[in-house]
């Protein structure tokens, strides 16, 4: 059992995320960073889609009820067990009793905690993911708050093999307040005029302060739109088209007058112009930018995009592979 | 050749446009696509999510190229040249217009509308030349709208009026939108009417409640047991105006979990609908009675 003693900010079970429902306007919710969670899985034995938890800028005092093995990644943040520093990337061994102390992010927006045998909630869709909007999947719909209580699941493998096993440190990805990503242009990106567009690609924008798991909001150049009639049915600023489906990471521009990236817990569909989207393994990137970083967008080509796909799965399989770990599931070599 | 446009969304996902206009047959036509991709149940897609003249493609490109996948696609498209037959569900919605409710949260985002000197739905019946509240409620409540889409958050449902363009309903949104709305407000943007599925920000001018729910997290109501939402694409919603005893009244029915929403199920034809609309309609409609 977990306890939690203080939540911190924002903290929220979650897991790899519900596929198949955004048909309904359900989205993935899930970890936002995804990579920085799989290690954390992968560190303490489980299977990469084990439920933990994710915690937003100030993480949380928690109490441990069981021997276990834990793991934090993703933000720099200060990890105490028992008011002893204890390092990032790692698993340790926690026993009954012990105090688990989040502090304030360093670098980062977001850390992971991954427990042996994973966070047990009940599975809603196929995912024990929280998405808060629509009260929905991890505890009880909503983050977590003092004197909640979490199930643990069974480690999948004996404390004794994972502990002290280590990846190069080369392979942990760096956090910057300044960041490039890749984003490929399409979709509505006809609807404004060429400079506009290019204006995107060369400007800085700025991660407001509204920015959450549902979107990030940027402030940056407005856009001009290619003038003519609106469609019938689209609504009547140059804004607006005819409701479509929003992918996870695309970037929408109502009014023309900011730039929003849709996360995980987007809003699945609807009638503003969308001009491209950032490729899936860079919304690592954004998961950890707080209001104030700085983004840059650079256009990439599909394939590059699935390169760029593939080359994160591949530092995946080399920290596996340094772990001792020989397959997707997480089991555990010799 | 069709003018059908595919796009990249990203490296997981594929807008498919068809128009850019709203149009009653590129919906059907993309909702018997949509069914189709399922059916086959295509390699490496996730789903496919239909919009109102678009559909959405999330898929997994390490099993299978998405340059291969839009092939696929395209001959699905081509062999469906019309919309084949569609499941749709008669469903009807009890509306309470020109509620108390949806009229305080509207004097409270005053600011932000076009005319604040008059209620939302006065405002909509003058910009559609309505004098009588009562034609105008009726107007809403004469013929289905259809479920185009859904989406945006879980369970919202585009419903579009089962009319020609040139006799539609049309609501200007607000002019910044509201940062709260109450659940289950039925609110209309454009030629699109909506029901808040929960409570929170829109833009749509909101003209009444409704007694039922969209959306249920917590599994309340027998009927959305297992599926959480009430609106399928295809379906079809029919409006009908309540007095405030009977809004009341079925409140508290779903309150205690024991409201039954009335549905019929039925097999719409789209080429019959396209041939002639209100007669097609109204023979749907002595069905689902009879």
């Amino acid at each position: 059992m977990l306890n939690v003693i203080d939540p911190g900010l924002l903290t929220t079970v979650q897991d790899l995320g519900r596929l198949r429902w955004y048909h309904i306007g359900m989205p993935p919710a899930g970890a936002l960073d995804n990579f920085a969670f799989r290690v954390g899985n992968l560190l303490v034995g489980n299977s990469e889609g084990a439920a933990g938890l994710e915690m937003t800028y100030t993480g949380p005092q928690l109490e441990l009820t069981t021997e276990t093995l834990i793991a934090v990644t993703g933000a720099e943040v200060t990890l105490q067990i028992n008011n002893q520093p204890a390092i990032l990337w790692r698993a340790h061994r926690v026993v009954p009793g012990d105090c688990i102390g989040l502090g304030s992010v360093r670098r980062g927006a977001r850390a992971y905690l991954c427990i042996a045998g994973g966070v047990d909630v009940p599975e809603r869709l196929g995912s024990r993911s929280t998405y808060m909007l629509g009260r929905f999947g991890g505890l009880d719909g909503r983050k977590l708050e003092a004197n909640d209580q979490l199930q643990l699941g069974s480690p999948a493998v004996s404390f004794e093999k994972m502990l002290g096993r280590t990846f190069d440190p080369a392979l942990i990805p760096t956090l910057s307040k300044e960041m490039t990503v890749r984003v490929v242009i399409g979709m509505c990106s006809h609807r404004v005029t060429a400079a506009s567009l290019r204006e995107f690609l060369n400007a800085t924008w700025e991660v407001s302060t509204e920015a959450d798991r549902i979107g990030y909001r940027l402030k940056g150049p407005t856009f001009e739109f290619k003038s003519g009639e609106q469609p019938f049915g689209a609504g009547a600023d140059p804004s607006n088209v005819v409701d479509l489906g929003y992918p996870i990471g695309s970037i929408q521009i109502p009014g023309g007058l900011e730039a929003i990236v849709l996360l995980n817990d987007a809003v699945t569909g609807g009638g503003y112009t969308t001009i491209g989207t950032v490729i899936k393994s860079d919304l690592d990137l954004i998961a950890q930018a707080s209001p104030g970083c700085q983004i840059h967008f650079n256009e990439v080509g599909i394939e590059q995009a699935l390169q760029a796909r593939r080359d994160r799965e591949a530092r995946l399989s080399l920290i596996r592979m340094e772990l001792g770990i020989f397959d997707q599931a997480g089991a555990l070599g010799q | 050749m069709s003018d059908t446009r595919y796009h990249y969304g990203g490296d997981e996902y594929l807008l498919v446009i068809f128009s850019e206009a709203m149009d009653l047959a590129i919906n059907f036509k993309l909702l018997s696509i949509c069914h189709e991709i399922k059916h086959r149940q295509v390699s490496g897609v996730i789903e496919a999510c239909p919009a109102n003249a678009s559909y959405l493609v999330h898929f997994r490109p390490e099993e299978v190229h998405p340059d291969q996948l839009i092939r696929t696609l395209k001959d699905i498209e081509n062999e469906i040249q019309h919309a084949n037959t569609l499941q749709s569900r008669l469903v009807d919605i009890p509306v309470l217009f020109d509620d108390p409710w949806t009229k305080e949260c509207a004097q409270r985002f005053a600011d932000r509308h076009q005319d604040p000197s008059v209620s939302n739905l006065e405002y909509l019946m003058r910009v559609n030349g309505y004098s009588s509240k009562q034609e105008f409620i009726s107007a809403y409540c004469d013929r289905p709208f259809w479920i185009s889409m859904v989406g945006f958050v879980p369970g919202t449902a585009w419903c579009y009026r089962m009319c020609p363009p040139d006799q539609a309903i049309q609501a200007p949104k607000y002019i910044r939108p509201r940062t709260d709305t109450p659940e289950r407000a039925v609110a209309h943007g454009g030629v699109f009417l909506c029901i808040y599925p929960v409570r929170g920000p829109g833009g749509y001018q909101m003209i009444g409640m409704s007694a039922v729910p969209v959306y249920d997290p917590e599994e309340h109501l027998p009927d959305l047991r297992g599926r959480y939402i009430l609106a399928n694409a295809g379906d079809r919603w029919k409006f009908r105006p309540i007095d405030m005893d009977e809004y009341n009244d079925i409140r508290s029915q779903v309150e205690a979990g024991s409201y039954r929403y009335h549905i019929v199920e039925q097999d719409f034809r789209p080429s019959e609908y396209i041939r002639d609309p209100s007669s097609y309609l109204k023979r749907l409609q002595k069905e689902a009675v009879g």
